[in-house]
């Protein structure tokens, strides 16, 4: 595997100390990296997956809107950030690996290269409390 | 190719007796293939003596520079053939979204810090942003990336003729993890393969632990990036001015100590490397 852009790799580090849920995504929006906070949030563990496509988190985290609905893939925060090169903020529900249905919020950063070229997003989570069900909606 | 280092020392230059074996000028190194197109990577306090070297000829000089910490620059104002009616020099360095080579240089080249301005030199300066791909210059295929360090930064791998040269003077490839392999190691695709890396190894390891963020290995980091990048030789660089020839003998003794598949040598100034595809 090609190595990853240093402002990615700093990221990493940056999200690998965090206690806050951290994702982090490349310029694609495939998921390159989640924090070990963030494994609580989609009942995963990073080691588990290592890299994940974007399609590959939706299928295994099926966002859904407010209604229910799955949400549009160009609403995800960490998409709107790399895509429309600026932070993003959204409220979802998702399913974590676990088959725990959590309440999550989401702000994303867009990362960008001191050349101008956008090279992922910083996506930062958090739950609201008592907002967990188990199984499915 | 043929390397030449004109400087190796970090931080600012430490001439004196305790220093004469490694060198006390700072990092710049020179690479050239025949062909009479010169490369100096990095124009520290060591670029004085490569321009006594390369005065009065007609050989295209371009220099490249990994960013614009003073001792990776000050050299500048003392290269003869800036001075030379006519001499076209073209100056490469990190690109930034704020201001340009120009501006940033003109910090130094101008008063009160420095008498001459560019604009005021004899010579024909062209300054570019280090392109983000691979680019030709004369037979040197070259190619810049970010690398860990504070403020825009790069590093470079040059190749010519079969054999390849990575400079990776100033970084810190242990604040983004050693342990993470090849696509989460800071300065891996630079180097990798490479028949000759000169790295930073400013450091040593207890030295650094006080140091972490400053953006400089220790000798033992510089092993351990030289063995995730496969190099063939690695030769330690960018020496700390409190490091005396004898000191630096120690780390040197260390770092071997510790290297497994990679030749380690020390970067002194006046040192010349012939290199071929075959290492």
């Amino acid at each position: 595997m090609a190595q990853r852009p240093v402002e990615l790799i700093l990221a990493r580090q940056l999200a690998s100390g965090l206690a806050v849920p951290v994702l982090l995504v490349d310029a694609q929006g495939d998921t390159i990296f989640f924090n070990e906070p963030a494994e609580l949030i989609f009942g995963l563990r990073f080691d588990d997956v290592d890299a994940l496509s974007l399609e590959g988190r939706l299928e295994i985290l099926a966002p859904l809107d407010a209604d229910g609905r799955p949400l549009a893939t160009e609403r995800l925060p960490g998409i709107v950030a790399v895509r429309e090169r600026r932070p993003a903020h959204a409220a979802f529900h998702l399913h974590g690996g676990d088959g725990v249905r959590r309440h999550v919020e989401a702000t994303a950063i867009p990362l960008e290269s001191a050349g101008g070229h956008v090279l992922g997003a910083l996506v930062v989570l958090w739950t609201t409390k008592g907002a967990e069900h188990a199984g499915h909606p | 190719m043929r390397a030449t280092i004109w400087g190796s020392r970090g931080s600012i230059a430490s001439a004196g007796p305790d220093t004469v074996r490694y060198g006390g000028n700072t990092s710049c190194v020179e690479l050239a293939d025949g062909d009479g197109t010169i490369l100096l990577l990095d124009a520290g306090t060591g670029l004085r003596r490569a321009g006594m070297h390369l005065r009065d000829s007609s050989v295209p000089i371009h220099i490249l520079l990994t960013h614009l910490h003073m001792d990776h620059i000050q050299g500048l104002g003392f290269f003869r053939p800036l001075f030379e009616p006519g001499r076209e020099l073209h100056v490469w360095g990190p690109p930034s979204t704020t201001l340009d080579l120009r501006a940033r240089l003109t910090r130094y080249l101008s008063p009160p810090l420095f008498p001459v301005r560019i604009r005021d030199l004899d010579s024909i300066v062209e300054l570019h942003d280090a392109p983000s791909g691979p680019w030709q210059i004369g037979p040197f295929t070259v190619t810049a990336a970010s690398v860990v360090h504070p403020g825009p930064t790069l590093g470079y791998r040059v190749s010519a003729g079969g054999a390849t040269l990575a400079y990776l003077p100033d970084h810190e490839p242990a604040l983004g993890g050693l342990a993470g392999g090849p696509a989460w190691t800071s300065g891996h695709d630079l180097a990798a393969g490479a028949d000759l890396l000169l790295h930073d190894a400013q450091y040593s390891d207890a030295e650094y632990a006080e140091r972490v963020g400053w953006g400089h290995s220790s000798a033992a980091h510089a092993v351990a990036f030289a063995e995730v990048a496969s190099v063939r030789r690695l030769a330690l660089f960018h020496h700390d001015p409190d490091h005396d020839d004898e000191r630096l003998d120690g780390l040197l003794a260390e770092a071997r100590g510790i290297g497994r598949g990679v030749d380690v040598i020390a970067g002194c100034e006046d040192t010349s490397f012939e290199l071929s595809g075959g290492g």
